[in-house]
């Protein structure tokens, strides 16, 4: 191994080996190996069922699995949620909610921010935020304690992003920074291609890895997706 | 008998208080409906105690805690959902009751009886359930964060197991105190009611769940008075402050 090469071994964030997850005797996620480096950002694209969802959480360590998932140790994650279908069960405010990670006001508002919100936004209750303060709430709240990787899974349903920078430029300007790695579910190839370094196509098993430019045929999409799908592409505006 | 308006006024306090309290947590993960059919297992417990002249809570206690059991067992045994398996334990549990307790104790059994609390009943009531508020104080924020989301736990490196089961067994302990104040048919407007009462009217935290605890505190307060002055049974008048103050709530609601 040369010094190059050696370096680059070091930059590894994450080696995934023989990943195999099973929910009720179904294989979800069958023999899926791939490597992330640092400052890459990897989106996982696929059709719904696909098992995108449960990779990222498995990712976590949030459920049981076979094979390898090895993070570069002592590396901090932070982690978006799809969605919180309970947290308006609780009258929670902003902070209120950020305080449940133990953020102290003076990190919660240099974060809020940092994702375009004023200090007035600490007051505001959780349950009467549109879904797309929502979801800047929720990135900002992975952000407490300057997590080196961002894990994101994209909400099925679209967002209002009535602001000025949507999500994706959000992560964008995030991640140039805070120098983050960033992992991201989604469905909208637009985002693969401007966005991402690297794409992992999974519908159960991997069927393609790459940069996008090079993963992303007509062939692979069409495994992908289905026959029918000639090109699909979402507008987010 | 001022001595025991005392008495029943203290415990009342500390029990509705801490209901109120574990409430404001029950509340949000759609569990509040659960205390009423753990009261409802907690019968015959309760006419054990009644016909063999011991300790209401106690027998309460074991039976909760027998329940939740079985019901866990057939959750896992059978994969049915929990509240059809509540229903069959909870159910079960109330027909063995009235096969067996005399008619003239089952008021007891039913609407609980809070003006005839003894002293050390009394004082194991205060003991407890300032226990449970400390617990419950301590883990509070984790256990709103388990209730939103237990992934969002889990990230945080939580035992989410840990704390279901915390969870659970204050549940179950705030129910055997319960039931000795409103009987095994109420104990779920202890700690429903107060919960949604401040719901109504907090837009952060510390208002919700501290002023579910204020709330089922005063309820208690004052359905202890108005029974010592009416001398109609506490119990159903401690659920009727609590419903009340819902009421006004409503009104007032954000």
């Amino acid at each position: 191994m040369n010094i190059i090469q050696a370096m680059r071994a070091n930059d590894f964030v994450l080696k995934v080996k023989n990943l195999k997850v099973r929910i009720d005797s179904e294989n979800i996620i069958d023999n899926l190996s791939f490597q992330v480096k640092s400052g890459d950002v990897i989106t996982i694209l696929g059709p719904n069922g696909a098992g995108k969802t449960v990779l990222l959480r498995t990712l976590l360590g949030l459920l049981p699995h076979e094979g390898e998932i090895e993070w570069k140790s002592g590396i901090k994650l932070g982690y978006v949620p799809q969605r919180l279908p309970f947290i308006k069960d609780i009258p929670l405010s902003v902070n209120d909610f950020f305080t449940l990670k133990k953020s102290y006001e003076k990190e919660t508002k240099d974060i809020l921010n940092s994702v375009g919100f004023k200090e007035d936004f600490l007051k505001k209750k959780i349950g009467d935020l549109s879904s797309g303060q929502f979801q800047r709430i929720l990135i900002a709240w992975a952000l407490v304690r300057n997590p080196q990787v961002l894990l994101f899974d994209e909400p099925t349903t679209g967002i209002d992003i009535s602001g000025e920078e949507t999500v994706y430029n959000l992560l964008a300007r995030l991640k140039q920074e805070r120098n983050l790695t960033i992992l991201l579910v989604t469905h909208d190839l637009s985002v693969v291609f401007k966005f991402s370094t690297d794409v992992i196509c999974l519908n159960k098993h991997l069927v393609c890895h790459g940069p996008p430019q090079k993963a992303l045929t007509p062939e692979s999409l069409r495994q992908l997706f289905g026959e029918e799908v000639k090109f699909y592409q979402h507008r987010h505006d | 008998m001022g001595n025991q308006i005392l008495l029943s006024l203290t415990a009342g306090i500390f029990i509705g208080g801490t209901a109120g309290y574990l409430g404001s947590l029950m509340l949000s993960k759609r569990m509040a409906l659960v205390a009423g059919p753990l009261g409802h297992l907690t019968l015959p417990g309760i006419a054990l105690a009644l016909l063999y002249g011991f300790n209401v809570t106690l027998g309460a206690f074991v039976f909760v805690i027998l329940g939740i059991i079985l019901i866990w067992l057939f959750e896992i045994k059978t994969k049915l959902p929990m509240e059809a398996l509540t229903a069959i334990v909870f159910s079960s549990g109330v027909a063995v009751t009235f096969l067996f307790l005399p008619i003239e104790q089952a008021e007891t059994a039913l609407v609980g009886d809070i003006s005839r609390v003894t002293p050390s009943e009394a004082v194991i009531s205060v003991i407890v359930a300032s226990f449970l508020f400390f617990v419950l104080k301590k883990m509070y924020s984790g256990m709103v964060l388990v209730n939103i989301s237990e992934d969002l736990a889990k990230s945080e490196g939580m035992n989410v197991r840990k704390y279901n089961l915390v969870y659970l067994v204050l549940i179950a302990i705030i129910v055997a105190l319960g039931v000795r104040m409103v009987g095994g048919l109420l104990t779920a407007a202890l700690v429903a009611i107060p919960a949604s009462a401040a719901r109504n009217i907090s837009g952060k935290l510390a208002h919700y769940a501290f002023g579910a605890m204020i709330i089922g505190a005063i309820s208690s307060l004052f359905g202890i008075v108005f029974a010592e002055i009416s001398e109609l049974p506490s119990g159903p008048l401690i659920i009727l402050v609590n419903t009340f103050i819902f009421l006004i709530s409503v009104v007032f609601k954000r």
